[in-house]
């Protein structure tokens, strides 16, 4: 029998061609598709976003139609959220967590292969429900928002099954991969690492893991259920047939709020990691951190309908929800707390990715405080719907993920490639990017609180200076991306040799087993177990 | 042994992941192109169903090559294990949904509908208008067609949960047959099981028939009608499923494929066929009976 188990060609390295990359049952060519296709989507994304910012630079209507405003508004959230966002942090946890608990690849490695190809599928269908517009006859373009809201999605043309569809493989791609990463982590710990030992970002994935294998059937329920609505004569979502548009709003939340945290969760990991490295003293309160996450995911379940104040709840049921709500700044404070405690006396050194985790703790505050606003609900009844939610949940996003997923890319690219990046173009990217990021959204808080709407390609004169500033701002955020692919092929190609560990600190506190694997670790990193002194 | 213990298992790369991903990409694409007349709609969803049958053969193929050849150890089983327990709590979540959904309409949205409560709306809307369970008058008909009667509890779906019932109890009976060595009481047991799937499809479908045709109970019919074939299609198309799983697995231990020791794919299938089951428990109790 052991030599059946000899001939498993571990020593060998990767197979040649497109077999490679599409026949994958390797976590790290994997995890390197997952991050490449994020940074093709945040370019995507991102150019629509930058099509937005230009139509928003005026009133009136200058460079897209309304309709085309609003699907491309649509697709740029969900390109984000479903393209840019989950799959780079899924990529990290290819890449990351295998090697940091010393299993020798995920524990699904095929499935894991079909999670990551479903995504370009999914995004072929994506942009394809953005296309069909321009093909006559295929009736109403998406203008719903990423949030597919009926009655006007019911009402929308054939773009819309094109994305009903799309969200349909995103999701089965995502449970997969969720269902492959809470076994890996459950099942596939090297001995010597028990969970309570495990790195930050391992709890936050198990955490995020749960959550999507919990509310992504949800979400394909509701959507399917539109699918009845619009093609079947189904009346779920329409009273006349004794249904309720807004039961489509409590099953979209209902997956939307906890989506929040999967967006969230993985770059509190990465912070769990980096702050410690570069403070050069272990996490401080390594337990209550996970605790702290445990409540998000608990409470994040149940919160759901502070999306939806003015659809007019019962009494009871609006109380429930602003004080559900409101109780979550705790945990999530209380993280922030424990980041702080960690600098505090601590010999920090401000590398690119520790930039960018101070930076993190400072803005994605700022979002907490704009979120308990808005979760209160007279004051809720006022901002809804304008530009201010706009802003909150942009600095709870930006911060709050993508910020978090560059400081992993960072802190990481050196294992990655085994290369160092340049520090001074990460320094220069880091100011650029977080201040331009500041110019864009940081004046819509005022323009929503006068009460601009969102989601409309037109707006009243009286937010002229806002917008334009706003536009200045996200031209010059778009613009420094240019910078950060730059940084990444540069290090890619070639530069200064990166050490096993390349950080200081990186083996403080609950380190992982990345760091005793070279750099670039070898195509299979551990054949069998590996020892835990 | 002792080497395949301590060794990692990887498999080598592999198309099948590819396929699949084609497969269901023209399987959907075509379901889109289909549902708004575009002739290549079909062909397409053709094309995907060819390349998802394609799949099943090389992918298991695959898989049942290697669990014959020992290719597997203990952490892989367990590996298997948990990958389907936690398949199952996300399928549990799917329709927990569609039964949460049915509670929103019976409890809250369908009674302020018809002026119940502090939201109750029917003065505003549609005035007149009482709420009962099966809905039967409908706020406003125009749309929809009428509903006749509603599906009662007894008859069909009375045998129904009898039949499922006791598939239960054969599918166990196979697995203790499994457990002692007993090959043709694994082999009978997992018959009777797919027998028992079968004729709980046959009926169904009679009752799908007989709703159409002589209750006016439709998709068409409004809320109760939406409901009901959400719940019992998604639930039917799941016994779908798990009779096809029965059937691999029935071959397989004709085959002699299972040991006592081994057999993670007999088990993955017997619970999810239980899992179908409690499913439609839950059914019977809410969607036929209260
Ligand atoms: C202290 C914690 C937070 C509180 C109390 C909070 C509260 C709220 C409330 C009440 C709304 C609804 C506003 C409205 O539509 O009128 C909202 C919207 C939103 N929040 Fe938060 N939030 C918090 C943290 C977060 C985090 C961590 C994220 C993401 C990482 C996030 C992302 C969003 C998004 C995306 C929306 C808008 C969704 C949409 O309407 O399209 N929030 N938040
Ligand atoms: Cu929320």
């Amino acid at each position: 029998m052991s030599a059946v188990i000899h001939e498993d060609h571990h020593h060998e390295g990767p197979p040649a061609g497109f077999k490679r990359w599409l026949y994958s049952t390797n976590h790290k060519d994997i995890g390197t598709m997952y991050l490449i296709f994020a940074l093709v989507m945040l370019f995507i994304g991102g150019g629509m976003a930058m099509i937005i910012r230009a139509e928003l630079f005026m009133p009136g209507v200058q460079i897209v139609n309304p309709d085309l405003y609003n699907n491309l508004l649509t697709d740029h959230a969900l390109i984000m959220i479903f393209g840019m966002v989950m799959p780079a942090a899924a990529g990290m946890a290819n890449w990351m967590i295998p090697m940091m608990i010393g299993a020798p690849d995920m524990a699904l490695p095929r499935m894991n292969n079909m999670s990551f190809w479903l995504l370009p599928a999914a995004a072929i269908l994506l942009l394809s429900s953005l296309l069909v517009q321009f093909i006559p006859g295929t009736g109403v373009p998406i203008n719903t928002g990423w949030t597919l809201y009926p009655p006007l999605s019911v009402q929308t043309g054939m773009g819309m099954d094109l994305l009903i569809f799309s969200v349909h493989l995103l999701g089965i791609s995502s449970i997969m991969a969720s269902i492959n990463i809470v076994t890996t982590i459950l099942n596939m710990r090297a001995p010597g690492m028990p969970l309570m030992k495990m790195p930050l970002f391992v709890w936050a994935w198990l955490f995020t893991g749960l959550l999507l294998i919990i509310v992504m059937p949800v979400l394909a329920g509701g959507v399917t259920m539109l699918l009845f609505d619009r093609h079947f004569g189904t009346s779920f979502f329409d009273a006349a047939g004794g249904g309720d548009p807004v039961l489509f709003q409590h099953l979209f939340w209902f997956f939307g709020h906890p989506e929040v945290y999967v967006l969230l969760l993985p770059s509190i990991g990465v912070l769990g990691l980096v702050i410690p490295t570069f403070s050069r003293k272990p996490l401080f309160g390594y337990k209550p951190l996970v605790f702290f996450m445990g409540f998000l995911f608990a409470l994040g379940l149940v919160v759901w309908a502070h999306h939806q104040y003015t659809i007019g709840m019962s009494l009871g049921a609006t109380m429930y929800f602003m004080i559900g709500t409101i109780l979550i700044s705790i945990p999530v404070g209380l993280m922030l707390f424990n980041f702080i405690f960690t600098m505090w006396r601590g010999s920090m050194t401000f590398e690119t990715p520790m930039l960018f985790a101070i930076a993190i703790i400072l803005m994605f505050s700022f979002a907490g405080v704009t979120g308990v606003m808005l979760a209160v609900v007279p004051a809720d009844l006022q901002y809804h719907d304008t530009y201010f939610v706009v802003a909150h949940f942009h600095y709870a996003l930006i911060p709050g993920a993508v910020f978090g997923l560059y400081a992993g890319v960072f802190y990481w690219l050196p294992k990655w490639t085994g290369h160092m990046y340049n520090e001074k173009l990460g320094k220069i990217f880091f100011w650029w990017t977080t201040l331009s990021f500041n110019l864009t959204f940081f004046p819509q808080h005022f323009s929503g609180l006068a009460g601009m709407p969102r989601r409309i390609v037109d707006y009243n004169i009286q937010y002229i200076e806002f917008n334009q500033i706003s536009s200045i701002g996200g031209f010059l955020f778009g613009l420094s991306h240019l910078l950060f692919l730059y940084i990444i092929i540069k290090t890619v190609k070639g530069g200064e040799k990166a050490a096993d560990k390349p950080w200081e600190g990186a083996q403080i506190g609950t380190p992982g087993l990345e760091w005793t694997l070279p750099s670039p670790p070898p195509f299979h990193s551990f054949t069998t177990p590996p020892q835990i002194k | 042994m002792s080497t395949a213990e301590q060794n990692y298992f990887i498999p080598e790369p592999s198309r099948w992941p590819a396929v699949a991903v084609v497969g269901l990409f023209f399987l959907v694409l075509g379901f889109a192109l289909w549902m708004n007349g575009v002739s290549l709609g079909p062909v397409s969803t053709g094309i995907g169903l060819l390349v998802i049958i394609y799949l099943f053969f090389g992918w298991f193929g695959d898989v049942i090559d290697e669990s014959l050849t020992s290719k597997y150890n203990h952490d892989v089983d367990r590996s298997f294990r948990q990958g389907m327990f936690w398949f199952i709590t996300s399928e549990v979540s799917f329709f927990a949904t569609f039964f949460g959904c049915l509670f929103y309409f019976r409890n809250i949205s369908l009674p302020w509908l018809g002026g119940e409560g502090q939201l109750g709306v029917s003065n505003i809307l549609w005035e007149g208008f009482t709420y009962t369970w099966p809905l039967i008058n409908l706020p406003d008909v125009t749309n929809y067609t009428q509903l006749i009667e509603p599906m009662g509890a007894g008859g069909i779906p009375a045998y129904n949960t009898i039949i499922l019932l006791s598939s239960g109890v054969t599918v166990t009976w196979a697995h203790w047959g499994l457990k002692k060595g007993n090959r043709a009481q694994l082999v009978w047991g997992l018959i009777a099981t797919i027998a028992l799937g079968m004729l709980f499809f046959a009926l169904q479908a009679y009752e799908y028939y007989h709703a159409y045709a002589e209750l006016g109970l439709t998709l068409n019919s409004g809320i109760y009608g939406s409901t009901f074939y959400m719940l019992t299609g998604f639930h039917g198309f799941h016994v779908t499923m798990g009779t096809i799983m029965l059937m691999v697995i029935c071959a397989r231990s004709m085959k002699g494929h299972f040991t006592a020791e081994n057999h993670f794919a007999f088990e993955g299938v017997a619970w999810y066929w239980h899992f179908v089951d409690v499913v439609w428990l839950g059914l019977y109790l809410f969607v036929y009976w209260l």
